[in-house]
């Protein structure tokens, strides 16, 4: 194999022209090809998409899409325009953390060659309630689910241990109250 | 009824009988094999529909959208897979940066060796995803009817624009199953689609519109494309008149409002006429119809009619606050918005400010020097007169398409043809056959370059075998002009790729397709040869203009200056280059 690439959890240099942690909701057709018309939008207007989840609907008919994006803030009204113009974009709205309750789940694989730091990082564990889903002499597999400045922090402290690899769902975004999304 | 006769059918035939069920008159295309049995349809299926065979798709395309400009209604075009549908990429974007409706029907690769490099395999479904309005990849043959009918509204409601639709061989090959009949009455489900909400307006949006309207001293209104799609042509002149308002108009609004009107200001933009970009400048409302303000028309956007509230009527919400943040923004229809709107505008008297105006047309009218040699002013300018203003006009991209919006004044919609948006060299000829088609009794005139021309002459075949009597005027200075012009403005004359050493003789070349040619040389002798062109119609006839190679299109505002910056006359400082849109 060639040269392992670390999978750090840093966070890219700050740029001013460039706001993150903005958040889309959109109701599609559950068609090939959909994701590439959204996709297009974002790219040609120097956007990036933080993070992506795609699902099924209840009616198979549909897929829902969360995007966390980040991109010009100038610029974001002309793409959720953009977004529901599609044919095949039901809806795109964008969600503020005041009006929704937004989730996310990582996969931790920390490599413990002791007895000691496998406490330790089941004590981090089960301060943020997460949950062990893997274990083997040399190594866990640990859970941690809910908003993403708390999956933040549980990956932090786990940063001094040895991480092996790290996977995060992305942001799944809900309205809050009666209103569908 | 006749189930047996529909179990017969292929997917082909089902497609090309919904086509003849939606009204399609004219299919434009070139033939190839993933199309084969779309093609054989076309002879084995009775239908009204008429195929014209072209001798590029690119030119298949054009002619399609000089159909659709020319009567509001779509053609289709019709090529094979791979190169033969990305021949069509510059006129699909064309389509689409205009909001003209087109429906293209592309041959595929059978869908098993999708994505495994096959002959004349090319995604042109992935490649044209940001050019269309929608787009189709069928899998399924019985699925054909439903979404050629799902195609049609598409492209045909809101804002128009093409849609594609690309069709394995296998798809269109296989037995067609399904009732025919059911699966074209079948009713549309398209949730993500609402159009009908253009209709209804919203009624605080108007008021707030009417109030600004009523307030304003020296209005302004800005016509484009969206209020002739749309048909506003009467709602347009009756709140004219009331608000005792002048029009400007964008190129692609020529002849929404007559331009012969004494309340036209004519086109406004980069190369519009002064007393427009004036207007603009000093106006205290913009009152802008179905104009999406493209860069050429609002120059430096900050400064664009800064001391003007601004009303945005467009069908497309996304165009809301795009170029310019409105203070009232009206999404809707434009011939809905204005019905709605007119009895809460109050008849107004704006004397002052249109004599204000009119010194402005007096001082700075659009001329041309009669002196020096032959000039394309002198002979769109005649044209005109020859055609009292009442041909179809279709024209590429250049010095030769901003001299004839100046001079070849609209007073009625769909008779000017011109890419705006896309600025599509080639254009003009294509485009021009597929109005003569559409509209066989008109006067048709292609008002090309010599640059452009050459891009799609080679539908003058086309135009021979169909007998199509277009005049085609290439209006020749050896360069590519515009191009040129802002060499020698902003680059110190230094010419770089813009020599068209090595043209043709236009007549000869006219002469080896079968079409007639006729050279003008001397300013004296337009007005007769003009005639000549204008009396023959056996066919197409190529007019060679032989103009002066340096002439520049003025007024002109410097790509992203301010509109208050307008270039009157050639400019007697070295320029800077300009930094806005190219």
């Amino acid at each position: 194999m060639s040269q392992t690439i670390t999978t750090t959890d840093k966070k890219p240099a700050p740029r001013p022209d460039v706001v993150g942690g903005h958040t889309l909701s959109m109701f599609v057709n559950n068609e090939p090809g959909v994701l590439m018309r959204i996709c297009q939008i974002f790219a040609r207007r120097a956007y990036n998409i933080d993070s992506l989840v795609v699902s099924q609907g209840r009616d198979p008919q549909f897929s829902r899409l969360t995007l966390g994006i980040s991109g010009d803030p100038a610029g974001l009204s002309q793409i959720i325009l953009q977004c529901d113009k599609l044919i095949d974009v039901i809806h795109c709205y964008e969600h503020t953390p005041d009006d929704s309750v937004t989730r996310e789940m990582a996969l931790v694989k920390v490599s413990v060659d002791s007895g000691e730091k496998r406490t330790e990082v089941l004590q981090i564990v089960e301060h943020f309630g997460g949950k062990t889903v893997d274990m083997s002499e040399g190594s866990m597999i640990v859970r941690i689910e809910g908003a993403s400045d708390k999956v933040d922090a549980a990956i932090r402290l786990l940063t001094n241990y040895d991480i092996v690899e790290t996977v995060r769902t992305g942001k799944v975004v809900m309205a809050r109250g009666e209103q569908s999304t | 009824m006749a189930t047996q006769k529909q179990i017969e059918l292929d997917g082909a035939q089902a497609l090309i009988k919904t086509l003849d069920a939606l009204g399609v008159e004219y299919v434009f295309g070139y033939s190839g094999g993933a199309a084969l049995p779309i093609f054989d349809a076309l002879e084995t299926v009775e239908s009204d529909i008429k195929f014209v065979l072209t001798r590029h798709e690119q030119g298949a395309t054009h002619m399609a959208d000089g159909y659709a400009r020319a009567t509001g209604k779509p053609a289709v075009v019709l090529v094979t897979s791979g190169p033969g549908a990305g021949n069509t990429i510059t006129g699909i974007m064309t389509a689409q940066m205009d909001s003209v409706p087109m429906i293209i029907v592309t041959g595929q690769q059978v869908t098993w060796m999708l994505g495994k490099d096959a002959f004349q395999e090319a995604d042109i479904f992935g490649i044209t995803i940001p050019i269309v309005k929608h787009n189709y990849l069928v899998r399924e043959t019985n699925a054909l009817p439903r979404i050629a009918k799902e195609a049609f509204h598409i492209a045909t409601t809101g804002r128009p624009g093409p849609v594609l639709i690309d069709v394995p061989k296998n798809i269109s090959q296989s037995p067609f199953t399904a009732d025919f009949e059911d699966e074209l009455a079948a009713e549309l489900d398209l949730p993500g689609y609402k159009p009908e909400k253009a209709m209804d307006v919203d009624s605080v949006s108007v008021e707030e519109a009417a109030r600004l309207i009523n307030l304003a001293k020296k209005p302004l209104i800005l016509a484009g494309h969206g209020a002739m799609i749309s048909g506003a042509e009467s709602e347009l002149m009756e709140i004219a008149n009331k608000m005792e308002c002048p029009v400007t108009m964008t190129l692609l609004g020529k002849g929404v409002f007559p331009e012969s009107h004494p309340l036209s200001l004519g086109m406004l933009g980069m190369h519009g006429t002064a007393y427009a970009n004036k207007a603009i400048c000093e106006c205290d409302l913009i009152f802008n119809i179905g104009s999406r303000f493209d860069d050429r028309i609002i120059g430096q956007a900050d400064k664009f009619g800064h001391q003007a509230k601004i009303i945005h009527v467009d069908i497309d919400v996304a165009e809301m606050g795009k170029m310019i943040v409105p203070d009232v923004q009206v999404v809707g229809d434009a011939k809905a918005v204005l019905q709605k709107l007119l009895p809460m505008v109050e008849k107004a008297d704006h004397a002052d400010w249109l004599e204000h105006l009119n010194g402005y047309k007096k001082k700075f009218p659009l001329g041309y020097k009669k002196q020096g040699g032959l000039r394309m002013q002198q002979v769109l300018d005649e044209i005109h007169d020859l055609t009292d203003g009442n041909a179809i006009i279709s024209t590429d991209v250049g010095q030769h398409q901003m001299w004839a919006a100046q001079f070849y004044t609209n007073d009625a919609s769909f008779k000017w043809l011109s890419s705006g948006g896309a600025g599509t060299m080639g254009f003009g000829f294509p485009a021009a056959i597929g109005a003569q088609f559409a509209c066989p009794d008109e006067t048709v005139i292609s008002v090309s370059g010599d640059g452009g021309f050459q891009m799609t002459l080679c539908e003058l075949a086309t135009a021979v075998i169909h007998k199509l009597p277009i005049k085609i005027l290439v209006l020749n200075n050896h360069y590519l002009g515009m191009v040129r012009q802002w060499q020698e403005l902003f680059f110190d004359n230094r010419e770089s790729g813009v020599d068209l050493e090595g043209n043709p003789d236009f007549v000869k070349l006219a002469e080896a397709y079968g079409a007639k040619g006729i050279n003008i040389k001397r300013p004296a002798d337009v007005r007769k040869k003009l005639q000549e062109a204008l009396d023959y119609n056996d066919g197409p006839v190529v007019i060679n203009a032989e103009c002066i190679k340096t002439d520049n299109v003025f007024p002109m505002i410097p790509a992203g200056a301010a509109l208050e910056d307008m270039l009157i006359e050639p400019p007697k400082y070295k320029m800077d280059k300009p930094i806005g849109s190219t």
